[in-house]
């Protein structure tokens, strides 16, 4: 296993009225696990936490951020100095949008972090080859390149650093789909070079054709992982009721929304985060439902098919 | 008690020291700061907490008096001045566009000049006292917020509900008094609040210079000027309390703007 | 293209303020109610009306003051300033000398007010809402507060009368011919007002450094950075200075309005023999064509200053230079 992610729980440390603090949970008791090879993609609503997920594993998170559990690399458990080292080199982080370049630098010195000696130019130049980037484009600075160039040079960036595990921020929003679907292609490319992974979109339609196991993100949980090949017979093979709901809310699919509205994560009910919108809801769902082995895949449900 | 409790305790604490100081200048009669010949430069001591001068002045008289009289020229010079930059403000926000030319064209004439030197030209021009220095402050002090408010109008005038009015047929005079004054009041005070430290500054420091008020007038800038002459015989007490005080009244004037604009300004609400 | 276009407008905007302020000082000197024969002559010295007439028509006081203006402004036109009252000498003769020493002053004043701020604003910018931070926020906001003139005497009073490290004031030793002044001397002059100068104006930069820091380092690019692993130190120095800089340098180009007056009130506190201390007297002893000279003088300095200003905030930010060509 490349990546194991075990009971992970990340809370914000708040003040209320300066004395009282509170804590905020933003992600609750999270296990998943990834392999070379693979894209995973976690789906959920956006401010459900997914962003959060991947600064954790990162270990950026802000100050007032409180991490449980372990996160285990290739069979190490990471300690923060230990993440620090691998960010960049072995784990590397491909965010949104252009606001994450230096809007003052020239293109060319933020792919090469400033180290432009003649072995990373050349890998600038290949990298960028490989992604169809122009060569000008180093000389130019990020106001000037469009959305899906920014997308491909924030690709280079993480690309640049030879990393095993990639982690991808909301690649869709924002852009064409032509340049969505060149951009994921992208990412199966890179997985099909033996490197790992862990996507994060809202868009399960866009990214379902190139994912090897989809985790269905809600309320800070995951609450079922997937594999490609549930994803037929009406989204009947998909176990949580969550899942399956999602799968008919597709504009695709019957375009059946989900009714009620997503917990505020100051306000999470006890025992499972969906019960109270659930259809099979009944008194056993007061308690947290245990992360179970389902049918090749995982689930967090009393009432699993 | 949460943070905006706080900060309102602090407000009423500040005006409530800047009102006894106001109070106690205006009580301190002539006697309180009229020579004693036996008691010339005494350093300070329980009686003469700030000492006293070569004449035997109580410093300390003679500091509060000066101190709330630069303070009430201050206070009339900012309010003049801020009333200036309200209506240039709002005239170049609201008049057809030659008039905002023409206002812009005086805010870059007005600032491109150092304060300094214009409140020489004009206290020069009026022949110095009083009368110069609080017309000189109040001339040189508008343009930052004039700038502030025209840009404020502007962005009003932008709005959706403002359009409505005028397509209500509400004539400019009844959305300047319903819909403009209304909205850009909470600027304009915390604005006329924070003109304040720096119009009793440049009093002080234009007093200082030798413009301003007649030496026989207790005010903070001729007490400094006039301690200069006694530097070097050792009477640090005579520079020292003085303009500590002034320090003091001026620091407090901007932490009360800055408080009043975390108060009642929704644009620093959050800090 | 538009670029020229642009600087050749703020170029004639200048040029009608240049204009302005000559009418505007040339009223004021009008109306003042100082007269220019006796503060000439000298107070308290007498002389007969003929005398006085005679004075009058010397300096063409007898003419309307509309074809004294003209007078006057064509003078100007052909680089004259007339004579310096006080000095007895061409007023431009005087600004250059007085400018030299001021602009010692100013220069040192002006690096070490943004030295200071640059580096405390950063230091606050780091350590935002902790305990650094509150204190130099703090120690910022009194030093904005501060009486330049007040900061100068107590300067004086340590340093000089109590500790007796630096002299009391002037440029240069008492006694020593102008050829022979060292640059140690006059840097040994020069230290207390040029202090006196930058702790009463870092304050401003402070201030401003430290908000844009704050920003930067939660704007997404910071993340991003940490994201690559980039230590705390390369991301200070290639993404957070780098950002800051040229904004602080052209705020600080902008500036010289406050700094001109500063050092007006500095030069008086230290008997520094610079522009200021003549601006002073000239406005004291009524010598109108000094005074007149020297707000020209400053009116073109303060526009210098934001003329870089301008020039330099284009330059740091390649957005501005974008839509600027």
């Amino acid at each position: 296993m490349l990546l194991e992610v075990e009971n992970l729980s990340i809370s914000f440390r708040r003040y209320e009225n300066k004395a009282q603090q509170i804590l905020l949970p933003v992600v609750c008791n999270l296990s998943f696990s990834l392999d070379y090879g693979q894209i995973m993609s976690v789906v959920g609503a956006s401010g459900s936490g997914k962003t959060i997920l991947l600064q954790a594993i990162l270990g950026i998170l802000p100050q007032e951020a409180i991490v449980q559990g372990n996160i285990i690399f290739q069979g190490q458990t990471l300690t923060p100095k230990q993440q620090r080292q691998l960010c960049g080199k072995k784990i590397a982080y491909i965010p949104q949008s252009v606001q994450f370049l230096d809007p003052l630098m020239r293109i060319e010195h933020q792919v090469c972090q400033g180290k432009r000696d003649t072995t990373n130019k050349k890998r600038q130049e290949q990298i960028f080859s490989f992604l169809g980037l122009p060569p000008a484009t180093g000389r130019l600075f990020p106001h000037q390149i469009s959305g899906g160039m920014a997308r491909k040079v924030l690709i280079a960036c993480a690309l640049m650093s030879n990393a095993d595990l990639y982690l991808v921020d909301e690649p869709t929003p924002g852009l064409e789909e032509s340049i969505v679907q060149d951009f994921l292609q992208t990412c199966r490319a890179i997985a099909d070079q033996g490197k790992s992974i862990l996507l994060i979109s809202h868009d399960i339609g866009s990214i379902l054709p190139f994912s090897d196991k989809v985790a269905f993100f809600y309320a800070g949980s995951i609450l079922e992982i997937a594999n490609q090949a549930d994803f037929t017979a009406n989204g009947q093979n998909l176990r949580h009721p969550f899942s399956k709901a999602l799968y008919q809310a597709l504009p695709q699919n019957n375009f059946t929304p989900i009714p009620g509205h997503a917990p505020y994560s100051g306000k999470l009910p006890n025992g499972c985060p969906f019960a109270p919108r659930c259809p099979k809801f009944d008194d056993c769902c007061q308690q947290e439902p245990p992360f179970l082995d389902w049918r090749n895949g995982k689930v967090a449900c009393f009432h699993a098919t | 008690m949460t943070n905006r409790q706080k900060t309102k305790m602090k407000t009423w604490a500040i005006l409530l020291f800047f009102i006894v100081l106001l109070l106690w200048g205006i009580s301190i009669k002539e006697t309180g700061i009229a020579p004693h010949f036996d008691q010339q430069n005494l350093s300070p001591n329980f009686n003469h907490l700030f000492g006293t001068d070569w004449l035997g002045r109580d410093m300390l008289n003679r500091t509060i008096k000066g101190l709330s009289f630069s303070m009430f020229v201050g206070i009339i010079a900012s309010s003049l001045s801020a009333i200036m930059a309200l209506l240039i403000g709002t005239a170049a926000a609201l008049l057809p566009r030659w008039v905002d030319d023409i206002c812009n064209w005086l805010i870059d004439l007005v600032m491109g000049i150092p304060h300094l030197i214009l409140l020489i030209l004009i206290s020069f021009a009026l022949g110095r006292g009083v009368l110069g220095v609080t017309a000189g402050i109040a001339l040189t002090h508008w343009p930052s917020l004039a700038r502030i408010i025209r840009a404020e109008v502007l962005q009003l005038r932008q709005e959706d509900y403002l359009h409505i009015a005028r397509h209500l047929g509400k004539s400019n005079y009844y959305l300047l008094q319903k819909h403009i004054l209304p909205h850009i009041l909470p600027q304009f005070l915390t604005g006329l609040i924070l003109l304040f430290p720096h119009a009793i500054l440049h009093e002080a420091a234009i007093t200082f210079l030798g413009f301003g008020l007649s030496p026989e007038t207790p005010a903070i800038g001729i007490i400094l000027s006039e301690s200069m002459r006694y530097l070097s015989s050792g009477y640090w007490y005579l520079a020292f309390f003085p303009g500590f005080t002034l320090l003091t009244v001026v620091y407090l004037f901007d932490r009360l703007g800055h408080f009043l604009q975390n108060l009642y300004d929704p644009y620093h609400a959050q800090d | 293209m538009i670029k020229s276009h642009r600087f050749l407008r703020q170029f004639i905007r200048f040029i009608t303020l240049l204009i302005a302020t000559c009418a505007i000082a040339f009223l004021l000197m009008e109306a003042s109610p100082i007269d220019p024969v006796q503060s000439y002559i000298g107070a308290g010295v007498a002389v007969s009306p003929e005398q006085r007439e005679q004075i009058s028509a010397y300096w063409g006081l007898d003419q309307s003051p509309i074809e004294r203006f003209y007078t006057w402004g064509n003078h100007l036109l052909h680089g004259d300033f007339g004579d310096s009252l006080i000095y007895r000498r061409p007023v431009l003769q005087v600004i250059g000398e007085k400018f030299t020493n001021s602009f010692c002053l100013m220069l040192a004043a002006w690096l070490g007010a943004g030295l200071i701020g640059l580096f405390l604003g950063c230091l606050m910018g780091l350590y935002e809402n902790r305990w650094p931070d509150k204190i130099l926020k703090t120690i910022s906001y009194l030093f904005a507060s501060t009486p330049a003139f007040w900061l100068g005497l107590l300067l004086l009073l340590f340093f000089a009368v109590y500790l007796e490290l630096f002299p009391i004031g002037f440029s240069a030793p008492i006694g020593v011919a102008a050829a022979d002044i060292t640059w140690g001397q006059r840097l040994y002059h020069l230290f207390l007002p040029a202090l006196t100068l930058s702790l009463t104006s870092f304050a401003n930069i402070a201030l401003h450094t430290r908000e844009k820091l704050i920003a930067i380092y939660h704007s997404d690019f910071i993340l991003f950075a940490k994201a690559r692993g980039e230590s705390n130190k390369s991301i200070f120095f290639r993404h957070g200075l780098r950002n800051i800089l040229l904004p602080a340098i052209s705020l600080q180009f902008a500036s010289f309005s406050e700094l001109f007056g500063g050092s007006v009130l500095a030069e008086t506190v230290f008997s520094y023999p610079g522009l200021g201390q003549a601006a002073v007297n000239a406005g004291l002893r009524g010598d109108i064509p000094l005074l007149l000279g020297i707000t020209l003088f400053s009116v073109i300095f303060v526009f210098c200053g934001n003329l870089m200003a301008d020039i330099l905030y284009g330059w740091a930010d390649p957005r501005t230079k974008e839509a600027s060509k």
